[in-house]
Parts: structure tokens; sequence; C-alpha cells
């Protein structure tokens, strides 16, 4: 089973060494002259005042729980989705308590708010 | 002197890395192409001309793109962390194109067939995403943080509904292998989104929003985020990020392609009075060719003439060569299935330019509680109406 593998790993490496290897060549063909004021962040204009760096909304954080959640989710229903058919009505049934677990979750977290984006 | 037995043996164990190759080696002009398609298609939609100087009707624009790209100053401002954002334009780029591996052209021409294709495409077009947030965290500007973030919480909810949306696709396929998928088709004879509409209705607008194309490119909304997460990337790393995105988007309309409308099979696979279809390609490109040797009697300059009429030509022997029957068998898997990834990619230009941007929170909204909802529905409707046809239609 592995031998399938070996032709995505020499691929991986090839598709690596593309942009590495253009970079490379744009690296001897072009210009560089660097001063203080083009090496400042774009900000419209003025002068950044601070690190970039700052808080952000905490709405970012709940999305990715939520997705880690439910990806996770999606990940069980792979195999499942292959061998429904082998499976049949129990695998249907399965699912159902399966997939009710996951929307009685789902339905609180919509309560919660934590869908909203303000 | 080797036999033609073992010329052909060499062939066979060559053959993925020859299409490697060639997937590297043409892809980037490729996507140039698409570029340019886009270009025009835009400038088709608004009554404009487009790219019109550079060769015939603009023909070599992306090649003069590229050149400008490569010779071009890469500012690294002061402030960035130079090793990640140095690296992160290459994860995209290196994500995307590995997943080309398991794109089955046709039946003979892919790099491997993986009985997990499906899940290996999502887990690298997944991965690409870290290459966003790094290039934007790496930035250390405002611009670059936010469209990163916005970009990543996007990705990640679309990511969901694609899921579910591919779930239900593979449960009437019954495998995750792309080859196999296809080869379900052609033995049931229906492409699959006339089983699966509301699945491959969720899988466009994810897709969509995975890309990060209008109307959902809030990451890289020019009136807000100026360019989102690559602000403050130039020349040839901002080519790479580009690169990166024309590759998703081709990516995920081959899996489009190969789920829904039945990858490399022509129209009708089945129906054998239908079988002047396999000479669409040959009409399709002589039609083509015809096409430039006209405009070539249009063109103003000497060169222009002589290069649209050189490129008719080409296609037109090209078209002609297609129309050989002993040739069909090996052309007509990987032209249907560039055909309708083409297809597929005209179709997300023309949802580009019809369409206005979603606002942020209408984006969320949309995906956590319209897109997921719709999925796990058409999954249970899937899974009923698959048992209900298992019992009633093989019990007659």
């Amino acid at each position: 089973m592995a031998h399938e593998y070996i032709p995505i790993f020499i691929f991986l490496a090839v598709a690596g060494a593309f942009p590495i290897v253009t970079l490379i060549a744009a690296k001897l063909v072009r210009p560089e002259s660097p001063f203080k004021e083009k090496l400042l962040p774009y900000e419209c204009g003025i002068d950044p005042v601070s690190d970039a760096r700052g808080r952000y909304t905490v709405r970012f954080y709940i999305v990715a729980i939520l997705f880690v959640l439910f990806d996770v989710e999606t990940v069980f229903l792979f195999p499942w989705a292959v061998r429904f058919r082998q499976l049949g009505m129990f695998g249907l049934a399965e699912m159902v308590v399966f997939l009710a677990l996951l929307i009685v979750g789902y339905i609180w977290v919509w309560k919660k708010g934590a869908l909203e984006w303000i | 002197m080797p036999s033609t037995a073992q010329i052909l043996d060499w062939l066979t164990i060559a053959k993925p890395y020859i299409i490697m190759g060639l997937v590297v080696a043409v892809w980037p002009l490729v996507s140039g192409y698409i570029v340019l398609m886009e270009r025009k298609v835009m400038a088709d939609m608004q009554v404009r001309l487009g790219p019109m100087r550079v060769g015939p009707h603009g023909l070599l624009q992306p090649i003069a793109d590229a050149l400008k790209l490569l010779i071009k100053e890469d500012i690294i401002p002061a402030r960035v962390d130079k090793w990640v954002f140095w690296f992160a334009p290459v994860i995209p780029v290196l994500t995307a194109l590995t997943a080309f591996a398991v794109l089955p052209f046709s039946q003979r021409y892919f790099v491997a067939e993986l009985n997990v294709g499906v899940i290996f495409i999502l887990a690298m077009t997944s991965i690409g995403v870290l290459g966003i947030m790094l290039g934007g965290w790496a930035s250390n500007s405002s611009y670059p943080l936010l469209g990163a973030l916005r970009s990543t919480a996007q990705l990640v909810s679309y990511e969901v509904a694609m899921g579910f949306a591919v779930v239900a696709a593979v449960m009437v396929a019954g495998s995750l292998d792309m080859v196999n998928i296809v080869k379900h088709q052609q033995a049931s004879g229906v492409w699959f989104i006339f089983y699966q509409p509301i699945g491959f209705f969720i899988y466009l607008v994810a897709a969509m929003a995975e890309t990060n194309r209008a109307p959902f490119d809030m990451p890289e909304a020019e009136s807000e985020l100026v360019a989102g997460f690559m602000t403050e990337y130039s020349g040839f790393r901002w080519a790479l990020y580009f690169l990166a995105e024309y590759s998703n988007i081709f990516v995920v309309c081959s899996i489009a392609t190969t789920l829904f409308f039945g990858g490399w099979l022509r129209p009708f696979p089945n129906v054998a009075w239908l079988n002047f279809l396999d000479w669409a390609p040959a009409v399709m490109l002589v039609g083509v060719g015809a096409g430039c040797l006209y405009l070539a009697g249009k063109q103003l300059s000497a060169a222009n003439k002589i290069g649209m009429g050189v490129l008719g030509a080409a296609i037109i022997a090209v078209g002609l060569a297609f129309g050989v029957p002993m040739v069909i068998d090996y052309v007509s898997g990987p032209f249907w299935f560039l055909f309708k990834v083409a297809v597929m990619i005209y179709m997300f230009m023309w949802a580009r330019f019809t369409f206005p941007r979603y606002r942020y929170d209408q984006l969320m909204q949309l995906g956590w509680k319209w897109m997921i909802p719709l999925g796990m529905a058409n999954l249970l409707v899937t899974g009923v109406l698959i048992l209900v046809k298992m019992q009633y239609w093989s019990a007659k």
C-alpha cells in the first residue's frame, strides 16, 4: 500500500523545489535599493504608531474552537459514508444518533449566541 | 536494444513522474493564462476589451507579467519576522501543487491513485491556510494581520460545510478514491450532480469561500483591507501567493468535476448512439483554430498577423490529430476533464463579476447558520433515500 505514496513524496519535493528555485532566480535578477521609508509597514501613508499585533476580537477564537469540533465530526463521517451501503439500516440509525448529539450541541451554541458576529 | 515491451514497461513506471514534471513545468504558465482569461471575461462583462497590447489580443500578457514580477524589487519591511515572512508564501504553493497529485485527469493519467484521495486533497488545501496565517502574522502590520484573521476564520468555517457536501457525495459513490468515484458514475450512467443537487450547491458556495473568491473575498477586500494578508508582499513572493490562489481554484474545480460532473467521462458515456460525441474535441479545437485564423486576418501589424495565424494553424493541427480514431482513446479523457474544469472556473469568474461582496458578519452567518444545517439535512436525506432505493429498487 505504501508504494502508492512514493510518487506523492517525490511530488512534494518537486513542488517545494519550484518556489524556492524561482525565488533564488528572482534574487539574482531583481534590483535592491531599500531605504527607511520604503521599509515602513503599509499604513495608508502615516507612520505606524505601535506594533500591529495587539488584541483582537474573541470571536475568532470561538470560530476556531467550533471548527475543531465540527471538523472532527465530519472526519468521523467519512468512513461511515464509504461503508454506508454495507452497513444499511444499522449504519443510518447509528449516524442519526451521532448527528443528533451534534445537532443538540449546535442548537445550544446557536442559543448561546456563539454564531452571532457583532 | 530494448524491445517495445520493455519501453512500454519503462513508460508505465515513469508515467507518474512524467505527469508530475508536466504539471510543475506547465501549470505556472497555465495559471497565467487563467488570469488572462479572467481579465478578458471581466472586460467582456463590463463591455471593455481588456488587455490587447502585448501580442495579438493580449495573448502574451501572462508572459510579460511573469517577467515583470521576476525582475521586480522584493521589499521586506524592517519590522517583519524575516524567516516566517520568507517562508510563508512557499507553503500554499507547495500544498496546492501537491494536491494535483491525486487529480485523475483521465483513467490513465494521474500521479497517484490513493484510496483516500478525497481526504488527501481536503487535508492539503487545509494546510494551505497556514501560509496565509503565517504571512499575515509575520508582516507585523495592521491590514495583513486583519486579513489573515478573517481569512482563517472564513476558511475554517466553510471547511465544515464543504466537508458535509463531500461526505454526501462520497455516500453516493461509496469510495474515497478519485478514480473509483468517476468509475462509479460511469457504471451508474448518471453524473452525481443529479443525485446530489443540494450537495453540489453547498460545495460550490463553500469552494468559492475557500478560495477567497468574490463574493466572499473579504480577506483581500480592496476597499477595506488594501490587499489583506498580501499587503506587505511584493515581487515574486506576491506572485507565489497568486499562483497558490489560482492553483486552489483549479483544485476545487477539479474536485467538483470529479465528484459531481463525471470527471474524464464524456457526456452520456454509455449511450451508444451518442458516440459521435467522441469527435467533439476535434470539432471544438478546429473551430477555435478557425476562429484564430479569422482574427489573424483582422490584425493590423504583420507580426500579430503571423502570430495569430501560426497559433490558429497549430490549434487546427492538434484538433485534426484528435480526430484520428487511435488517438481519441488517449486524449478524450484529459480533454473532457480540462473542459469541465474550465467551465467550472468560468462559473467562478461569472459569480465574481455578478454578485456584490458580502459583509463579514453576513458571511459567517451564511456559513454557520445556513450551509452547515443544510449540509447535515442533505446528509440525512441522502442516507434515507439510498436505503429506500436499496430496499425497494433492487428487490424488484
